[in-house]
């Protein structure tokens, strides 16, 4: 049996390190050599994600808060308040959209009931082609799929000239409320200067061009998953 | 001691200004200035960073061999940038939307791993600590002053969305200088900036000479005015 004296240990620790801090007496040398360096080098890596663990901890919380915050304000835009009772948030729907208008491979639906009946639906996609990548929009379609609201959440279109397809630029984005792919026409879901019914920025065509089809490709996504969307599910 | 603390604030925002002296960090200088308060918001998360990055390596100058510095003081720097965006996410949500594109990218803003170099790792934190805020001061200083000529002659007003920034207490800053104004998209636009930015230091330039032949003028006086007696 192995018995440990307690005193010989604790003086070996104190002789070890004792001499680790002699060590740092001299620090010019101690820079100099290789397993310092290494050592100090994963040190710093190890300091530095376990700082950025504890803020990523810290500040979690309230980041989905905030993120939480922005979907209810942007949701709070295109579904008018008396459509629904319900937490739309709560339970988005998945649809599997790949290959699809809504350009995304999974489409997350938000669904808006009174009464325990669907009324509307609430959708992000993207809109692609526009002048500087892709525009993310937030559709709000009423259970018939009439457009109740659209609005450009992301873009990275030029200042000044595409950026007037956000609601705080222009009121270009509300010409969409009350649209459906029954009430326009194909040849109606361009911008004028194509031939369609909407209306184009001095400047700039192709922002508002890749809207127009976005919405009319994210009624069309609409119209494929109605039946589906529409079915009460608890 | 107090000369040398303004020696280094003299640096800092004019002499060795980081913008308009070392022509450096003109990445995201150019990128954020299309409205002051973008340029203010950058500035001020800049001179964090740069303020925290300058104490860290100021700590551990003498720890660190000049092997490994480079590496070190990247991951230092790339830290407290993360932290910063993580910060500015959870509770300047507002400001973060805007330039959360930009805020990653200040890892890469020459500037601070240039301070890292120059002057913390050489001085104690104190003044590391002291340059830093008058270093991040200036660059802020660069960006509010390139933002706001762009924002005045490319939009118009100055200030606009301040109180996303601020709170609602400064939404007085909200101005526009020239109501209907049609806008010069020239200077909303990244060559605008470079522009702007080269009258500026023309500007500054020009500014700094007449400075320089000041104090010879005022001797030239001096000695005519004592030869006259």
């Amino acid at each position: 049996m192995i018995s440990i004296n307690r005193e010989t240990l604790s003086q070996f620790a104190l002789v070890q390190w004792q001499k680790l801090r002699r060590q740092f007496d001299d620090l010019d040398a101690l820079r100099q050599r290789l397993d310092y360096q290494t050592i100090l080098l994963a040190a710093c890596a190890m300091a530095a994600s376990l700082a950025l663990g504890v803020g990523d901890l810290i500040t979690k919380g309230a980041i989905a808060e905030r993120q939480a915050e922005d979907l209810r304000a942007t949701l709070g835009q295109v579904l008018p308040q008396t459509l629904y009772d319900n937490d739309v948030l709560a339970n988005p729907r998945v649809i599997p959209s790949a290959g699809e208008e809504t350009g995304l491979d999974q489409t997350e639906v938000f669904i808006a009931k009174k009464g325990g009946e669907v009324t509307a639906v609430a959708f992000k996609m993207l809109a692609k082609g526009g002048y500087a990548g892709d525009l993310t929009l937030m559709l709000g379609v009423g259970r018939e799929g009439r457009i109740l609201g659209v609005r450009v959440i992301a873009h990275a279109e030029t200042p000044g000239l595409g950026d007037k397809v956000e609601i705080s630029k222009s009121n270009w984005i509300l010409g969409f409320d009350g649209r459906s792919l029954s009430n326009t026409s194909t040849q109606g879901w361009r911008v004028k200067k194509d031939g369609g019914d909407f209306d184009q920025f001095a400047g700039a065509t192709i922002t508002p061009r890749a809207v127009v089809k976005g919405v009319e490709g994210g009624l069309r996504f609409f119209e494929r998953h109605r039946q589906e969307l529409l079915t009460t599910t608890e | 001691m107090s000369e040398s603390l303004s020696r280094i604030a003299k640096e800092g925002l004019w002499s060795n200004n980081i913008v308009f002296s070392q022509s450096i960090a003109l990445c995201p200088l150019l990128a954020v200035t299309g409205t002051t308060t973008n340029a203010l918001g950058m500035g001020l998360a800049t001179t964090a960073v740069l303020v925290a990055c300058n104490v860290l390596i100021s700590y551990g100058r003498l720890l660190i061999p000049s092997e490994i510095r480079i590496p070190v003081f990247v991951a230092l720097i790339a830290m407290v940038v993360t932290l910063v965006d993580m910060v500015m996410n959870a509770w300047l949500h507002e400001l973060h939307k805007v330039l959360g594109l930009f805020i990653p990218l200040i890892v890469t803003n020459c500037a601070i791993l240039g301070r890292a170099e120059a002057y913390a790792s050489r001085k104690p934190p104190a003044y590391a600590a002291f340059d830093g805020l008058m270093m991040g001061l200036g660059f802020t200083l660069a960006l509010v002053v390139l933002g706001a000529v762009r924002e005045v002659t490319g939009s118009g007003t100055l200030f606009a969305n301040a109180s996303l920034l601020l709170g609602h207490g400064f939404a007085w800053l909200e101005t526009t200088l020239i109501p209907e104004y049609r806008g010069f998209l020239l200077m909303a636009l990244p060559p605008g900036g470079f522009l702007m930015l080269g009258f500026l230091l023309a500007g500054k330039r020009i500014l700094d000479r007449r400075l320089a032949r000041r104090p010879a003028r005022n001797a030239a006086i001096e000695h005519t005015l004592a030869e006259q007696i």
